[in-house]
């Protein structure tokens, strides 16, 4: 299970924090903190797995961890996720922001909080992974963003709020209506002969 | 968001803390008033003041607003207003059941809205809150969302995952019912997204409940085998950087390690047939020279070698693994040397493997040295422990000594208990144990616990062929100008009970002894002097002619008027006791400590309390014990061994066996060398001490096994029955007893009895008196894990007793032969039981001796004869017990015509009343 998913940039400024285990806000400000004094002191090109810090589980728990640039991406994760594994979902997930920002960097994530939490809702829940496939996290993720647009467009203009409403169910039809059968998922059948 | 952006720029440019402060207590000021005004929000603002809230609360600030407005928004028909409502919630989890009562509501509509986006909404924020209430609200909903045939799949996946979530916190309200089969099949789904969501579930209930859902194994193995045998462009978007789906094919292998290898002959072929494939294509030339695809493939290859490594029974595959993590442990890549050295650990455990997993201890030593990475370093030292065995101790041990001086600080008081542990454990020669743990101190005294230097002393005090070196060894560790507090402790604790042993040598006689000592004195701690005190008042005893000197010390003001009570009270009392006591006083009270009783090691325990539970396995306990106890005992291990499986053997083999050779006769009592008289009572001597007045009852029980016993004694030979239960569902694979007795005192063979009960019979014949019990060592296999057990078997001297009847006057006349002092022990002690006379009575006639009634002239002693036959010769035994009511104590003198006898007998009974 992962317990915990946290970036920070070189100095140790968090820029988003999401916990599946519950702590108190002032716990969760000093996991922040020891997790950050434990990664950065250690050197570039050391490996990417070390111990956790004691207050969120020492060493019943690992940080996995990759170096992008200003920022730290850590996973705490527990004895059930395999490191490696792991490992290539920061690198779905920074490649996914990389992909829905367009270059990535940390003011984006500075600026659309709400986005990036979107964006990792798709990928992890409750602590477990629940997609892995990038572009079905993308689908999703600009599903929504047309969504919130279309929903500002009735805020934005009445007049054109009418056929806004028609429309606005568009942007997550046309899953839906790939899927009037659900056991057709057409992109997927070719895999399962 | 304008105001987002300039709320946070402001942030940004603050020049102090303070300025952030200021700025964020006004914006939140704003935003509360906005919240509270008249005016309605749109859901454009109350979107930009939530996301405002995310923004102060990530920077660490408390937020206790704003919960209302969010349920507000998650209740909105708007996407835009809900999704930020819904997050505001999960990121500030707040447990006031009013507003749960309230989300719950929300929920629910979302839940049934049918519209997807919704759905998975409403289940994110579930899963996340997580909370009692809504497990209770929600616990029956969810598992009919997840099988239902018309959910769609991105609702699906979400379903999975949130029910996992309410399993987590609250099981008891998530009931198992049909809903569970259909479960397990999704483990087909053709949406592989579905599939990865619903794994992390099926694991999660298998390891909770493995027989209701054994049935996802075989359709584990398939899914497993269609991944790993398909082309790497088959899965599409599951594919990645050319590696098909590798997160899942992970998650799969992680699953099929919630159960053992499968029956299925057809499975298991499929099943290593992918592992084979596996571990191939380790061996491929990689489809592409980023670090993602290496890493994708190795992330499948350690979870399937972890696969092998937990079935332990194909040694084919065991030595791949082994071959393949060998390879790795030269990668270039830190991460998969880590993590080599990390499944090595484990798999140094199995039978198979052990020995090549120590072939590689040259590289593993060169890792410890060279790795720049604490990480990497502290896994290569768990990996030195994990292969350490008598062949390579020393040398393992050394290394780990050598590293110890610069290891990072974080770890060295994990390396300190285990080079303890692996010196103790795997000590041939104690001189050399004592070395180490000397050198441990030397090394790394601030990291050297309580636990660990008593036990060197423990152990000191309980083998008598170590303690000349000991005393030696610390008198010259001693002579350094700066040497740490604990070796002055270890140092006073010997010399002031052995430093006569090198008092003979000028250079290291009495007063230079003391000298050496009192020069420590005045740097050490509190509780350090007051040790101190009583080596000096030892000394005393040790050698009257320092006394003068030592009187002096105690006599001056720094010590008889110190400031400290505890300090103040020993220098009084103990000049006081050196000025008044004669010689004979003197000696009796300063008498040389007593061995410790057997215990169990705590410095186990502790390093177990550090690492947390799994880290040491129980095994690794009980192999301590054993190892232990074998050394002590100073046999070795017993000829052949016998073995019992758990179904009945075919062939009831008689196998003779023969104890290994004689103790000398200057070994203390056995078993006592793991002594910890801070630990509580070792489990297995208490089970013994029950029998010594009775033959039949349980010897042992735990969570897995009970053993029963019953045994009939004749003259100088006796049977012996063992019971033993499983008490688990669950056959035990390889379960192998050996019995091994120290010294050449009894025979005993075991027999086994085939037969629906699992019983097995031991003749014993008695050929010469003893006091060290033999020992019972049990092994077997549950559910992978190798149990080892050790035991002394209820084996005592008095189980040879032939009563003797006779009438006073015979009584007194050889109570009176038998009048050499060494014939006579004695023992006064405390009672542990009521003083009832049956009961005393019942007890004296278990032990085998007859009673004698009318022949002390006190009507409340009780006085006891019998002779104990012994194929050697016969031993002649009085016995006198008078208790004290109004004290509640017993003086219990035994004499008898052979000195070891009256000794062993009277220690065997002081712990019966």
């Amino acid at each position: 299970m992962i317990k915990a998913i946290l970036i920070f940039n070189n100095h140790g400024k968090p820029r988003l924090s999401k916990f599946y285990e519950h702590y108190t806000e002032d716990t969760e400000q000093q996991i922040i903190r020891e997790t950050f004094h434990l990664v950065s002191k250690r050197d570039e090109n050391v490996c990417n797995f070390l111990e956790g810090g004691l207050l969120i589980g020492g060493s019943e728990n690992k940080l996995i961890y990759r170096h992008y640039a200003t920022l730290y991406f850590v996973f705490c994760v527990d004895s059930s996720e395999s490191e490696l594994g792991i490992l290539d979902l920061i690198q779905v997930f920074v490649e996914t922001l990389d992909k829905c920002f367009e270059n990535v960097c940390e003011l984006d994530l500075i600026f659309h909080m709400d986005k990036v939490h979107n964006i990792l809702a798709e990928m992890v829940m409750g602590g477990m992974v629940l997609e892995t496939n990038m572009s079905e996290i993308i689908t999703q993720a600009e599903a929504h963003n047309k969504m919130e647009k279309s929903e500002a467009g009735i805020a934005g203009a009445p007049a054109r709020a009418v056929s806004a409403v028609k429309n606005m169910n568009l942007p997550e039809m046309p899953k839906n209506i790939n899927i009037g059968d659900i056991s057709i998922k057409v992109p997927n059948l070719p895999s399962f002969k | 968001m304008r105001g987002l952006a300039v709320f946070i720029s402001d942030i940004r440019n603050c020049k102090s803390k303070e300025a952030e402060i200021k700025r964020i207590n006004k914006e939140l000021a704003n935003i509360r008033s906005k919240f509270k005004g008249d005016k309605a929000l749109d859901g454009y603002s109350k979107k930009k003041y939530v996301c405002k809230l995310l923004f102060i609360f990530l920077l660490g600030h408390d937020i206790d607003f704003g919960h209302m407005e969010a349920v507000n928004l998650l209740s909105s028909n708007k996407y835009t207003e809900k999704q930020i409502g819904y997050l505001f919630i999960s990121v500030l989890v707040n447990s006031n059941s009013e507003l749960i009562r309230l989300i719950n509501n929300a929920i629910k509509n979302d839940l049934s809205s049918r519209n997807p986006t919704f759905m998975c909404l409403a289940l994110h924020c579930i899963a996340n809150v997580g909370s009692r209430e809504m497990a209770e609200a929600f616990a029956g909903e969810i598992p009919r969302i997840l099988v239902a045939g018309d959910t769609m799949d991105s609702v699906k996946q979400s379903a999975a995952l949130c029910l996992l979530r309410l399993y987590k916190t609250s099981p008891d309200l998530v009931l198992m019912g049909e809903w569970t089969s259909r479960v397990v099949h999704l483990l087909n789904d053709q949406h592989m997204g579905v599939v990865t969501a619903a794994i992390s579930l099926i694991t999660c209930l298998s390891q909770k409940n493995p027989d209701e859902f054994k049935t996802c194994v075989s359709l584990a193995v398939s899914r497993l085998s269609r991944i790993v045998s398909s082309a790497s462009t088959d899965l599409q978007d599951y594919t990645y950087y050319f590696v098909p789906a590798p997160w899942l094919s992970c998650k799969l292998l992680r699953l099929l390690q919630c159960y053992p290898p499968p029956e299925d002959g057809a499975v298991k072929g499929r099943l290593v047939e992918c592992l084979e494939t596996i571990l191939n294509k380790a061996q491929e030339p990689p489809k592409s020279k980023k670090v993602q695809h290496s890493n994708a493939k190795n992330a499948i290859l350690f979870e399937a070698i972890s696969l092998i490594i937990h079935y332990d029974s194909e040694p084919n595959l065991l030595v791949r693994a082994c071959n393949q993590l060998g390879q790795f442990l030269q990668h270039r890549e830190t991460n998969l040397r880590y993590l080599a050295l990390e499944s090595m650990c484990t798999l140094a455990s199995s039978e198979f493997s052990h020995e090549a997993v120590k072939t590689h201890i040259e590289t593993v030593i060169n890792a410890l040295k060279t790795e720049r990475d604490v990480s990497v370093r502290q896994r290569a030292a768990d990996l030195l422990y994990a292969m350490c065995d008598r062949s390579n101790a020393k040398q393992i041990v050394a290394e780990m000594l050598s590293y110890l001086e610069t290891a990072d600080y974080s770890i060295r008081e994990e390396m300190v208990l285990k080079v303890a542990i692996l010196a103790e454990k795997y000590a041939v020669d104690y001189s050399w144990y004592v070395d180490t743990i000397l050198n441990l101190i030397r090394i790394a005294g601030d990291y050297v616990s309580e636990e660990v230097w008593y036990r060197v002393i423990q152990i000191v005090i309980n083998r008598d062929d170590v303690q000349g070196y000991a005393a030696k060894t610390v008198f010259e560790a001693l002579q350094a100008p700066a040497c740490h507090e604990n070796m002055v402790k270890v140092g006073g604790y010997i010399l002031g009970e052995f430093g006569n042993l090198i008092a003979g040598d000028p250079r290291s006689s009495p007063l230079v002894q003391f000298n050496l000592l009192h020069s420590k004195f005045h740097l050490c701690s509190v509780p350090t002097r007051a040790l101190l005190l009583s080596a000096y008042i030892k000394f005393i005893n040790l050698f009257p002619e320092t006394k003068s000197t030592i009187q002096e010390v105690l006599r001056s003001d720094s010590q008889i008027r110190n400031s400290d009570v505890e300090l103040q009270q020993r220098a009084v009392e103990y000049l006081k006791l050196s000025s008044i006591a004669s010689t004979d006083v003197l000696a009796t009270v300063l008498e040389e400590m007593p061995p410790f009783p057997e215990r169990e090691s705590s410095i186990l325990a502790k390093l177990k309390k550090k690492k947390g539970p799994g880290a040491v396995s129980v095994n690794e306990l009980e192999e301590g014990k054993r190892e232990g106890g074998e050394l002590n005992g100073g046999g070795e291990r017993g000829g052949d061994s016998s073995a019992i499986a758990s179904t009945p053997s075919p062939s009831a083999d008689l196998l003779g066996l023969r104890a290994g050779p004689p103790v000398t006769a200057a070994a203390p009592s056995a078993g006592s060398l793991l002594v910890d008289v801070f630990s509580e009572a070792g489990v297995n001597d208490d089970g013994f001490l029950r029998f010594v007045c009775k033959n039949n009852g349980v010897l042992f029980e735990n969570q897995l096994l009970q053993i029963g016993i019953k045994s009939e004694y004749r003259q100088n030979l006796g049977r012996m029955y063992l019971f033993y239960g499983n008490k688990t569902s669950v056959q035990f694979v390889t379960f192998t007893t050996t019995v091994t007795c120290p010294g050449d005192t009894l025979v005993l063979e075991p027999l086994i009895e085939g037969g629906a009960q699992v019983q097995q019979v031991i003749n014993i014949e008695c050929l010469t008196d003893f006091s060290d019990a033999p020992l019972l060592n049990i092994k077997f296999r549950y559910g992978g894990a190798l149990q080892n057990l050790t035991l002394k078997l209820p084996v005592t001297i008095n189980k040879f007793f032939q009563p003797t009847e006779m009438a006073s006057h015979d009584f007194f006349q050889r109570w009176k032969q038998l009048s050499l002092p060494q014939q006579e022990a004695q023992k006064i002690f405390k009672a542990n039981h009521a003083m009832d006379t049956e009961v005393l009575k019942a007890k004296l006639l278990g032990l085998g001796m007859a009673l004698l009634e009318n022949v002390d002239p006190n009507p409340e002693n009780f006085v006891c004869a019998g002779v104990i036959q012994t194929k050697a010769q016969q031993v002649g035994s009085l016995l006198r017990l008078e208790p004290n009511a109004q004290a509640q104590m017993y003086r219990l003198t035994v004499r008898s015509s052979k000195d070891t006898v009256s000794k062993r007998l009277c220690e065997l009974l002081a712990e019966q009343f």
